[in-house]
């Protein structure tokens, strides 16, 4: 069948097989390997396996076990961190570290050791597995750790999938007074500003991300939010889960220079007007875009990229701006444009995106040739300034840039599973 | 739903069967039985399931679904276990019409899983929920079992002759406090239909077909197209005249 990443770039033909066990694969055919696949929210080609074979995961969604006691969770790879989230929550625990969606994997969260918007707290989403299991495609079953296999654990936090299957995690909880938070929100109209309510948030607020204005010229104006778990449990009726659709794709890119410009300024204005303190649900607060399914159709049959790098802090002001003034001078824009600092400190894989510095995630409607010579030019930027990006966003990033970003590499390959392979690994490794 | 509070569930590792499960359990219920072939196939839904929901009791059974009297001897089991207020049968296995078509002894098994079993235990539980009075009967069965199709009679004959037997017990409850309910979900997508999503077939999820029976029984009716387009499209292809019909690949 047709499989799309999250990006829609391009729908190859795949064989899709659901893994129904977790504690056998289906045998590999001759010829094309396999990878496995969670819930494809990977924006480019790091969840893809075109002409081969998708071990798709999602039915390895049973929890194992849960320790009240300590907030340890044993679960299959294949439940859905909304699951979690849902399950837990209640009874006064919640997922450490979460992305902007919560229709992801356990697995696939684990594979891109995916962050949020608290890295300067809590890390990445790697830092809070004690143990997982991973499936090899020759039969054989590792269990590693940040206590056991430690190399294993390295290799495979971060590792999209190409160490092996991962099966079954355990998960380190961590208590919540329920599912409110506290949150203010901030509009800032220079670079310098979002460094200075960056720098001065940490220390008191969990979570931090801002929304920047890429048309907003050299001023670049954005959103500044922050957030913290409320403390006492706030009486208020939650939410209703109601979810709207895109019903299609449209035949051309609503997010275009026409819109873009009003759309960004209209979003500015309306953040602005809320800015001060509220409480917020968190499913509103975390995965604003989940209640709106399928929204990457609104790019339109070419699909999109997204393009996230982070780079140092020392140079990270000048390298944003950098990036920025390309932009606008590309004609280009970006509405889900997110501008985020990182901790100062090390991610558990060998192949996590998460470092210190600045991240920048940006997305283009394809527009073939021009989006790719601006990303040149992006890439020239983050090379200097000795940065990287995020592969599970990628489709397109040289090889030159991919290993210079990525030092341990030569060390991952020794622990991928000769039965596994991606467009991305092909792409960026060979094979 | 005060009513709800007591679920047994026959093929409890069917995907269906457990999201059924899951939804059962947000809206508290309290008692279980889960009656499955497998072991450990048993203990891994049960194990998930007390993690979502640690105050249910759930008592499992490990049961033979061919033999009659290992059918009855559970059935009974299960009855003095818990008194259902609901009995959900989703036991079932979707065979491969061309080896089914070769392999006799193969088409026998997929008949006597898909139709024989389901419609032995409904008869059991039917008569232990006329005696105390009250109780949904649950049986999947299929929109395959709607009409026959060179795709797939062998498992759409399985599932006609569940679909007859249940508009019998409807028949025999009708005025009484027991209600039967049938099922009939569309392709939907779990481990059993892999090989369908492999070539493409668009697949229902199992959380939405889950949902579907669980309003669907909750509200009272009677079938259930899961999800609710099938009853349209099933009409049609009732409906359609044999010339037409036979010109279909389906």
């Amino acid at each position: 069948m047709k499989v799309y990443s999250w990006g829609r770039l391009s729908g190859e033909h795949h064989a899709v097989n659901m893994l129904g066990s977790t504690s056998n694969l289906p045998p590999l055919a001759e010829g094309p390997r396999a990878l496995p696949h969670g819930m494809g929210r990977s924006y480019g080609d790091s969840c893809l396996n075109p002409q081969g074979t998708l071990w798709k995961t999602t039915a390895l969604d049973h929890y194992v076990s849960f320790d009240p006691a300590s907030g340890l969770l044993v679960c299959e790879a294949g439940i859905l961190l909304r699951d979690i989230q849902r399950t837990f929550i209640p009874r006064g625990w919640i997922l450490p570290v979460t992305p902007g969606t919560q229709l992801v994997t356990v697995g696939g969260a684990i594979a891109n050791d995916v962050h949020g918007k608290n890295h300067h707290v809590h890390g990445s989403f790697g830092d809070h597995v004690r143990q997982l299991r991973l499936l090899r495609t020759d039969g054989s079953v590792i269990e590693c750790g940040p206590a056991q296999n430690t190399d294993w654990f390295a290799a495979t936090v971060g590792g999209l999938g190409l160490t092996g299957v991962i099966t079954q995690a355990c998960l380190q909880l961590r208590p919540v007074a329920g599912p409110w938070m506290e949150t203010e929100t901030c509009p800032y109209y220079t670079l310098d500003d979002f460094f200075q309510l960056a720098d001065a948030s940490e220390a008191q607020w969990e979570h931090t991300v801002s929304w920047i204005d890429c048309m907003s010229g050299s001023r670049s104006r954005g959103i500044f939010m922050r957030g913290n778990h409320a403390a006492a449990d706030i009486r208020q009726p939650e939410p209703g889960a109601k979810a709207l659709t895109v019903p299609l794709v449209p035949p051309v890119s609503l997010i275009n220079p026409l819109s873009l410009r009003p759309f960004n300024a209209a979003y500015f204005h309306a953040q602005a007007q809320k800015s001060g303190r509220r409480i917020q649900h968190y499913a509103g607060y975390f995965y604003p875009l989940d209640n709106l399914l399928e929204w990457n159709r609104i790019y339109g049959p070419r699909g999109f990229y997204q393009y996230q790098s982070v780079v140092p802090r020392q140079v990270g002001q000048e390298a944003v701006a950098a990036m920025l003034k390309e932009i606008t001078r590309a004609g280009a824009g970006s509405f889900l444009a997110v501008l985020k600092t990182f901790g100062n400190r090390q991610a558990a894989g060998m192949m996590s995106f998460p470092q210190p510095g600045v991240t920048l995630a940006l997305d283009f409607p394809n527009k073939g040739a021009q989006t790719l010579a601006l990303f040149e030019r992006l890439d020239a930027i983050v090379r200097e300034a000795g940065g990287r990006l995020y592969m599970a966003k990628d489709a397109r990033m040289p090889r030159d840039l991919f290993e210079a970003g990525y030092p341990r590499l030569a060390e991952f390959l020794n622990y991928r599973d000769p039965g596994l392979s991606s467009a991305l690994s092909r792409r960026l490794i060979g094979y | 739903m005060s009513t709800l509070r007591k679920i047994v569930i026959v093929g409890a590792t069917s995907a269906m069967a457990e999201h059924c499960a899951r939804l059962w359990l947000q809206q508290g219920v309290e008692e279980m039985v889960l009656i499955g072939r497998d072991a450990q196939r048993v203990d891994r839904v049960v194990a998930d399931l007390r993690v979502r929901a640690p105050q249910c009791l759930i008592q499992t059974i490990i049961s033979d679904f061919l033999q009659p009297e290992a059918i009855a001897r559970t059935v009974e089991q299960a009855c003095t276990a818990v008194s259902p207020d609901i009995v959900l049968l989703a036991h079932g296995s979707l065979p491969e019409q061309a080896v089914c078509q070769q392999d006799l002894q193969h088409n026998r098994v997929a008949l006597e899983v898909n139709a024989i079993s389901p419609v032995l235990f409904a008869e059991a539980f039917a008569s232990r929920l006329e005696q105390v009075g009250q109780g949904k009967l649950v049986l999947i069965g299929s929109v395959a079992g709607d009409r026959g199709r060179k795709s797939n009679y062998v498992y759409g004959a399985a599932k006609g002759l569940v679909t007859r037997y249940a508009q019998g017990l409807q028949h025999r409850f009708a005025g009484s406090r027991i209600q039967v309910v049938l099922v009939k979900p569309g392709p939907t997508d779990t481990p059993m239909t892999a090989h369908l999503k492999s070539s493409g077939t668009k697949l229902a999820s199992v959380e939405q077909v889950a949902s579907n029976i669980v309003s669907g029984v909750a509200g009272g009716k009677t079938v259930i197209y899961a999800p609710a387009k099938w009853q349209l499209i099933m009409l049609i292809i009732r409906h359609l005249p044999r010339v037409i019909f036979n010109k279909l690949d389906i």
